[in-house]
């Protein structure tokens, strides 16, 4: 059995475009979670608060297993 | 490559590590000396791998220089991902304090005799930073809203004769009778404080918020 490869400099930069359009794309999902929950909020609909919050935390753990496998990533390099 | 880093052509052709149409060049002449991606070279000449960490961070070629930015950018917005989550959270807790502290109590306004029709008076309820308006807009009619525009937090003014509130900070417009935003940047309509009637006196007995 062969060891895997680190990826080539090319190969990263390539890998870390795609995690970058992803985690921008959450987090304007986020954001706009952020502001329809504060107008729900001060309007007085209070049953939007809770979902959004797990929908929130759902992006940010998304989030930052993209970190993680980019810092993995990171410590094979060549 | 300099003249030290070449090894010696061995002239004999039968030799299993040539390579090449002539089979007279070794195949260490074709081996690459480094990384051809790596760009980057250090002042001292050593290589990459050898150089101190913060070297590879500062990098002088485009190509790293690109790949450097993009991965702290991505850093930059797992960190506003974040900050979006413990912004709902404090909605959350907002939320939940609110609830604590249970519903508004029953306060007196005024007596129904003390405002004359367009005539209005302000009051805060049901904290003492929750400034309101109470309008009597006929004979046995009246109105009470919260004062603070629900665009940027200005304190509207009503127009009793227009039957509008003006907001005069973006000149946002609501309508005297439903508080609903009919021009200007509000979207949402102003919170309604709810009033009760009881012995020729006017209670506000709470507050009722909208988003449309």
């Amino acid at each position: 059995m062969t060891a895997r490869r680190p990826f080539t400099r090319a190969q990263r930069a390539t890998i870390v475009n795609g995690m970058l359009a992803f985690v921008v794309m959450l987090v304007v999902l986020q954001l706009w979670l952020l502001t329809a929950t504060m107008n729900a909020y001060l309007g007085g609909d209070h049953s939007v608060i809770v979902p959004a919050a797990v929908a929130s935390v759902v992006c940010l753990l998304l989030n930052v297993g993209l970190l993680r496998y980019l810092y993995h990533i990171e410590r094979t390099r060549q | 490559m300099n003249e030290a880093g070449r090894e010696r052509l061995d002239v004999r052709i039968d030799d299993a590590d040539r390579q090449g149409l002539t089979g007279t060049a070794p195949a260490t002449l074709y081996r690459p000396i480094r990384d051809p991606e790596q760009v980057t070279i250090a002042p001292d000449w050593r290589p990459m791998e050898e150089q101190p960490a913060w070297r590879a961070d500062f990098p002088i070629d485009w190509p790293q220089d690109q790949y450097v930015e993009r991965r702290d950018f991505m850093k930059f917005m797992v960190l506003t991902s974040l900050a979006f989550t413990v912004g709902q959270f404090w909605i959350a807790a907002e939320n939940w304090w609110r609830r604590q502290r249970g519903d508004a109590e029953m306060t007196r306004l005024a007596g129904v005799d003390d405002l004359a029709v367009g005539e209005t008076r302000t009051f805060t309820y049901p904290t003492e930073h929750d400034p309101c308006v109470l309008v009597r807009t006929g004979d046995r009619s009246f109105v009470a809203y919260n004062q603070k525009c629900t665009h940027l937090s200005c304190a509207v003014l009503p127009r009793v004769a227009e039957g509008l509130i003006r907001c005069p900070c973006h000149e946002g417009l609501f309508d005297l009778a439903s508080g609903r935003p009919v021009a200007g940047p509000p979207r949402r309509p102003l919170s309604r404080v709810l009033l009760e009637f009881r012995g020729g006196q006017i209670y506000a007995t709470g507050v009722e918020e909208r988003t449309a």
